[in-house]
Protein backbone atom coordinates (compact mmCIF):
# COMPACT_ATOMS: atom_id res chain seq x y z
CA UNK A 1 0.00 0.00 0.00
CA UNK A 2 2.75 2.49 0.91
CA UNK A 3 4.42 1.60 -2.38
CA UNK A 4 1.29 2.58 -4.34
CA UNK A 5 1.09 5.85 -2.41
CA UNK A 6 4.75 6.65 -3.03
CA UNK A 7 4.38 5.98 -6.77
CA UNK A 8 1.21 8.08 -6.84
CA UNK A 9 2.87 11.12 -5.26
CA UNK A 10 5.95 10.85 -7.46
CA UNK A 11 3.74 10.67 -10.56
CA UNK A 12 1.62 13.58 -9.30
CA UNK A 13 4.70 15.79 -8.82
CA UNK A 14 6.07 14.81 -12.25
CA UNK A 15 2.72 15.40 -14.00
CA UNK A 16 2.02 18.77 -12.38
CA UNK A 17 5.57 20.09 -12.74
CA UNK A 18 5.60 18.87 -16.33
CA UNK A 19 2.37 20.64 -17.19
CA UNK A 20 3.57 23.87 -15.59
CA UNK A 21 6.68 23.51 -17.73
CA UNK A 22 4.62 22.93 -20.90
CA UNK A 23 2.76 26.18 -20.29
CA UNK A 24 5.66 28.36 -19.12
CA UNK A 25 8.82 27.15 -20.89
CA UNK A 26 9.83 29.55 -23.64
CA UNK A 27 11.41 27.03 -26.00
CA UNK A 28 8.57 25.17 -27.76
CA UNK A 29 10.75 22.13 -28.49
CA UNK A 30 11.40 21.65 -24.76
CA UNK A 31 7.70 22.19 -24.12
CA UNK A 32 6.80 19.30 -26.41
CA UNK A 33 9.35 17.04 -24.71
CA UNK A 34 7.84 17.99 -21.33
CA UNK A 35 4.40 17.25 -22.80
CA UNK A 36 5.44 13.68 -23.59
CA UNK A 37 6.74 13.40 -20.00
CA UNK A 38 3.26 14.39 -18.75
CA UNK A 39 1.69 11.81 -21.10
CA UNK A 40 3.93 9.07 -19.65
CA UNK A 41 3.04 10.14 -16.09
CA UNK A 42 -0.67 9.95 -16.95
CA UNK A 43 -0.06 6.45 -18.32
CA UNK A 44 1.47 5.60 -14.95
CA UNK A 45 -1.69 6.85 -13.25
CA UNK A 46 -3.72 4.54 -15.51
CA UNK A 47 -1.61 1.56 -14.43
CA UNK A 48 -2.14 2.54 -10.78
CA UNK A 49 -5.90 2.54 -11.40
CA UNK A 50 -5.91 -0.98 -12.93
CA UNK A 51 -6.48 0.37 -16.46
CA UNK A 52 -3.54 -1.38 -18.10
CA UNK A 53 -5.06 -1.39 -21.58
CA UNK A 54 -5.58 2.38 -21.44
CA UNK A 55 -2.00 2.85 -20.27
CA UNK A 56 -0.71 0.99 -23.33
CA UNK A 57 -3.02 3.01 -25.60
CA UNK A 58 -1.86 6.21 -23.89
CA UNK A 59 1.80 5.49 -24.56
CA UNK A 60 1.15 4.30 -28.14
CA UNK A 61 -1.12 7.14 -29.25
CA UNK A 62 -0.07 10.12 -27.14
CA UNK A 63 3.67 9.56 -26.78
CA UNK A 64 4.10 7.64 -30.01
CA UNK A 65 1.92 9.71 -32.32
CA UNK A 66 0.74 13.02 -30.87
CA UNK A 67 3.99 14.09 -29.19
CA UNK A 68 5.94 13.23 -32.35
CA UNK A 69 3.44 15.25 -34.44
CA UNK A 70 3.97 18.20 -32.10
CA UNK A 71 7.74 17.96 -32.43
CA UNK A 72 7.41 17.89 -36.23
CA UNK A 73 5.10 20.91 -36.12
CA UNK A 74 7.53 22.85 -33.90
CA UNK A 75 10.45 22.04 -36.19
CA UNK A 76 8.56 22.96 -39.39
CA UNK A 77 7.05 26.25 -38.21
CA UNK A 78 9.56 27.50 -35.71
CA UNK A 79 9.40 31.19 -34.77
CA UNK A 80 12.93 31.23 -33.40
CA UNK A 81 12.95 34.85 -32.27
CA UNK A 82 9.65 34.85 -30.44
CA UNK A 83 9.19 31.34 -28.99
CA UNK A 84 6.34 30.70 -26.60
CA UNK A 85 5.30 34.23 -25.62
CA UNK A 86 2.22 35.12 -23.54
CA UNK A 87 -0.57 37.36 -24.87
CA UNK A 88 -2.39 40.23 -23.18
CA UNK A 89 -4.92 37.93 -21.49
CA UNK A 90 -2.35 36.57 -19.02
CA UNK A 91 -3.83 38.05 -15.83
CA UNK A 92 -7.53 37.30 -16.56
CA UNK A 93 -6.56 33.79 -17.71
CA UNK A 94 -4.67 33.12 -14.47
CA UNK A 95 -7.63 34.48 -12.51
CA UNK A 96 -10.18 32.28 -14.33
CA UNK A 97 -7.99 29.16 -14.03
CA UNK A 98 -7.41 29.72 -10.30
CA UNK A 99 -11.10 30.35 -9.70
CA UNK A 100 -12.05 27.15 -11.52
CA UNK A 101 -9.39 25.20 -9.60
CA UNK A 102 -10.67 26.47 -6.24
CA UNK A 103 -14.25 25.59 -7.21
CA UNK A 104 -13.33 22.07 -8.36
CA UNK A 105 -11.19 21.31 -5.33
CA UNK A 106 -13.94 22.58 -3.01
CA UNK A 107 -16.48 20.35 -4.76
CA UNK A 108 -14.22 17.30 -4.56
CA UNK A 109 -13.48 17.84 -0.88
CA UNK A 110 -17.05 18.58 0.25
CA UNK A 111 -18.79 15.82 -1.74
CA UNK A 112 -19.52 12.68 0.26
CA UNK A 113 -18.27 10.00 -2.15
CA UNK A 114 -19.70 6.51 -1.70
CA UNK A 115 -16.74 4.60 -3.02
CA UNK A 116 -16.65 0.98 -4.10
CA UNK A 117 -14.54 0.14 -1.08
CA UNK A 118 -17.37 1.47 1.08
CA UNK A 119 -19.87 -0.73 -0.75
CA UNK A 120 -17.62 -3.78 -0.40
CA UNK A 121 -17.12 -3.97 -4.15
CA UNK A 122 -13.47 -2.97 -4.53
CA UNK A 123 -12.23 -6.52 -5.00
CA UNK A 124 -14.83 -7.27 -7.68
CA UNK A 125 -14.06 -4.11 -9.62
CA UNK A 126 -10.37 -4.97 -9.52
CA UNK A 127 -11.15 -8.38 -10.96
CA UNK A 128 -13.43 -6.91 -13.62
CA UNK A 129 -10.85 -4.36 -14.64
CA UNK A 130 -8.24 -7.04 -15.24
CA UNK A 131 -10.62 -7.99 -18.06
CA UNK A 132 -9.37 -5.09 -20.13
CA UNK A 133 -6.51 -7.25 -21.38
CA UNK A 134 -7.25 -10.94 -20.93
CA UNK A 135 -9.64 -13.63 -19.78
CA UNK A 136 -8.86 -14.71 -16.22
CA UNK A 137 -8.82 -18.19 -14.83
CA UNK A 138 -12.15 -19.33 -13.33
CA UNK A 139 -10.42 -20.95 -10.35
CA UNK A 140 -8.70 -17.68 -9.44
CA UNK A 141 -11.98 -15.77 -9.68
CA UNK A 142 -13.68 -18.26 -7.36
CA UNK A 143 -10.76 -17.94 -4.99
CA UNK A 144 -11.28 -14.15 -5.07
CA UNK A 145 -14.75 -14.72 -3.60
CA UNK A 146 -17.07 -14.49 -6.62
CA UNK A 147 -20.13 -16.67 -7.08
CA UNK A 148 -20.58 -18.83 -10.19
CA UNK A 149 -22.88 -16.28 -11.88
CA UNK A 150 -20.42 -13.47 -11.26
CA UNK A 151 -17.59 -15.57 -12.67
CA UNK A 152 -19.43 -15.96 -15.99
CA UNK A 153 -20.29 -12.26 -15.96
CA UNK A 154 -16.64 -11.32 -15.49
CA UNK A 155 -15.41 -13.82 -18.05
CA UNK A 156 -17.74 -12.53 -20.75
CA UNK A 157 -17.16 -8.90 -19.81
CA UNK A 158 -14.34 -6.59 -20.74
CA UNK A 159 -13.46 -3.49 -22.69
CA UNK A 160 -13.81 -5.07 -26.14
CA UNK A 161 -17.15 -6.60 -25.19
CA UNK A 162 -18.50 -3.20 -24.08
CA UNK A 163 -17.11 -1.45 -27.16
CA UNK A 164 -18.79 -3.69 -29.72
CA UNK A 165 -21.80 -4.46 -27.54
CA UNK A 166 -23.37 -1.67 -25.56
CA UNK A 167 -21.33 1.16 -27.12
CA UNK A 168 -21.42 -0.02 -30.74
CA UNK A 169 -23.12 3.16 -32.01
CA UNK A 170 -20.53 5.64 -30.63
CA UNK A 171 -17.85 3.19 -31.82
CA UNK A 172 -19.10 3.42 -35.40
CA UNK A 173 -19.55 7.19 -35.10
CA UNK A 174 -15.92 7.51 -33.99
CA UNK A 175 -14.75 5.46 -36.98
CA UNK A 176 -16.69 7.85 -39.24
CA UNK A 177 -15.06 10.79 -37.41
CA UNK A 178 -11.60 9.33 -38.03
CA UNK A 179 -12.40 8.95 -41.75
CA UNK A 180 -13.62 12.56 -41.90
CA UNK A 181 -10.48 13.72 -40.04
CA UNK A 182 -8.22 11.85 -42.47
CA UNK A 183 -9.95 13.39 -45.51
CA UNK A 184 -9.97 16.84 -43.89
CA UNK A 185 -6.28 16.56 -43.01
CA UNK A 186 -5.47 15.68 -46.62
CA UNK A 187 -7.54 18.61 -47.92
CA UNK A 188 -5.86 21.04 -45.49
CA UNK A 189 -2.36 19.82 -46.25
CA UNK A 190 -2.87 19.95 -50.01
CA UNK A 191 -3.70 23.67 -50.00
CA UNK A 192 -5.43 25.73 -52.66
CA UNK A 193 -4.83 25.43 -56.39
CA UNK A 194 -2.28 22.63 -56.26
CA UNK B 1 -3.96 7.29 -3.24
CA UNK B 2 -7.69 7.87 -3.10
CA UNK B 3 -10.47 9.16 -5.31
CA UNK B 4 -10.16 12.67 -3.88
CA UNK B 5 -6.40 12.97 -4.40
CA UNK B 6 -6.67 11.66 -7.96
CA UNK B 7 -9.48 14.11 -8.78
CA UNK B 8 -7.51 17.01 -7.30
CA UNK B 9 -4.41 16.15 -9.33
CA UNK B 10 -6.58 15.99 -12.49
CA UNK B 11 -8.18 19.34 -11.61
CA UNK B 12 -4.76 20.96 -11.20
CA UNK B 13 -3.58 19.65 -14.59
CA UNK B 14 -6.85 20.79 -16.20
CA UNK B 15 -6.52 24.34 -14.82
CA UNK B 16 -2.88 24.60 -15.93
CA UNK B 17 -4.02 23.56 -19.40
CA UNK B 18 -6.85 26.10 -19.31
CA UNK B 19 -4.43 28.88 -18.39
CA UNK B 20 -2.11 27.85 -21.20
CA UNK B 21 -4.92 27.70 -23.76
CA UNK B 22 -6.08 31.20 -22.81
CA UNK B 23 -2.79 33.01 -22.27
CA UNK B 24 -0.39 31.81 -24.99
CA UNK B 25 0.13 33.42 -28.37
CA UNK B 26 1.68 30.47 -30.20
CA UNK B 27 -0.82 28.22 -32.00
CA UNK B 28 1.12 25.02 -31.20
CA UNK B 29 1.41 25.91 -27.50
CA UNK B 30 -2.37 26.37 -27.34
CA UNK B 31 -2.88 22.92 -28.91
CA UNK B 32 -0.48 21.42 -26.32
CA UNK B 33 -2.49 23.00 -23.51
CA UNK B 34 -5.69 21.52 -24.96
CA UNK B 35 -4.01 18.10 -24.92
CA UNK B 36 -3.23 18.63 -21.21
CA UNK B 37 -6.92 19.30 -20.57
CA UNK B 38 -7.92 16.12 -22.48
CA UNK B 39 -5.53 14.09 -20.33
CA UNK B 40 -6.93 15.56 -17.12
CA UNK B 41 -10.47 14.64 -18.19
CA UNK B 42 -9.34 11.09 -19.01
CA UNK B 43 -7.78 10.79 -15.55
CA UNK B 44 -11.06 11.92 -13.97
CA UNK B 45 -13.12 9.43 -15.98
CA UNK B 46 -10.87 6.48 -15.17
CA UNK B 47 -10.73 7.46 -11.48
CA UNK B 48 -14.53 7.66 -11.34
CA UNK B 49 -14.78 4.25 -13.01
CA UNK B 50 -12.19 2.80 -10.63
CA UNK B 51 -13.73 3.99 -7.38
CA UNK B 52 -17.39 4.75 -8.14
CA UNK B 53 -20.03 2.83 -10.04
CA UNK B 54 -23.64 4.00 -10.42
CA UNK B 55 -25.79 2.22 -7.88
CA UNK B 56 -28.19 0.88 -10.51
CA UNK B 57 -25.52 -1.03 -12.40
CA UNK B 58 -23.46 -2.42 -9.54
CA UNK B 59 -24.91 -5.87 -10.10
CA UNK B 60 -23.44 -6.21 -13.58
CA UNK B 61 -19.69 -6.32 -13.25
CA UNK B 62 -18.77 -5.41 -16.84
CA UNK B 63 -20.25 -1.93 -16.40
CA UNK B 64 -17.33 -1.17 -14.07
CA UNK B 65 -15.38 -0.47 -17.25
CA UNK B 66 -17.71 2.28 -18.56
CA UNK B 67 -15.29 5.05 -17.51
CA UNK B 68 -12.49 3.39 -19.47
CA UNK B 69 -14.71 3.11 -22.56
CA UNK B 70 -15.36 6.86 -22.39
CA UNK B 71 -11.61 7.46 -22.04
CA UNK B 72 -10.96 5.36 -25.17
CA UNK B 73 -13.42 7.54 -27.12
CA UNK B 74 -11.80 10.73 -25.81
CA UNK B 75 -8.35 9.52 -26.85
CA UNK B 76 -9.68 8.84 -30.37
CA UNK B 77 -11.33 12.25 -30.64
CA UNK B 78 -8.15 13.90 -29.32
CA UNK B 79 -6.08 12.16 -31.98
CA UNK B 80 -8.44 13.35 -34.74
CA UNK B 81 -8.48 16.86 -33.27
CA UNK B 82 -4.70 17.11 -33.15
CA UNK B 83 -4.29 15.83 -36.72
CA UNK B 84 -6.69 18.49 -38.00
CA UNK B 85 -5.35 21.18 -35.66
CA UNK B 86 -1.80 20.73 -36.91
CA UNK B 87 -3.11 20.75 -40.49
CA UNK B 88 -4.68 24.13 -39.76
CA UNK B 89 -1.39 25.30 -38.17
CA UNK B 90 0.45 24.51 -41.39
CA UNK B 91 -2.24 26.19 -43.51
CA UNK B 92 -2.02 29.35 -41.36
CA UNK B 93 1.77 29.24 -41.46
CA UNK B 94 1.72 29.07 -45.26
CA UNK B 95 -0.44 32.16 -45.64
CA UNK B 96 0.81 34.26 -42.69
CA UNK B 97 4.45 33.12 -42.35
CA UNK B 98 3.88 32.85 -38.57
CA UNK B 99 2.01 30.70 -36.06
CA UNK B 100 1.01 33.65 -33.88
CA UNK B 101 -2.68 33.50 -32.98
CA UNK B 102 -3.05 37.29 -32.76
CA UNK B 103 -1.84 37.53 -36.38
CA UNK B 104 -4.31 34.86 -37.43
CA UNK B 105 -7.29 36.35 -35.59
CA UNK B 106 -8.92 37.68 -38.77
CA UNK B 107 -9.25 34.13 -40.23
CA UNK B 108 -8.95 35.24 -43.85
CA UNK B 109 -6.11 35.30 -46.31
Amino acid sequence: MWFEDAVFWILAVVAIAGSVGVVLVRDLFRASLLLSLVFIAVGGFFILMNAEFLAVVQVLIYVGAIAVLFIFAVMLTRDVQRGNTPNRLQVPAAFIATLLLVMMVATVVTTDWTTLAGAGLENKSRVAQIQAVGIPDAARLTAAGLTADEVTDVQTGGLADLLIGEFVLPFEAVSLLLLAAAIGGLALARGRGR
Amino acid sequence: MSLESMLIVAAIIFCIGLYGALARRNFIAVLMSIELMFNAVNLTLVAMGRWLVPFAVQEQLSTVLTGQVFAVFIITVAAAEIALGLGIVFAVYRTNESVDLTDAATMRH
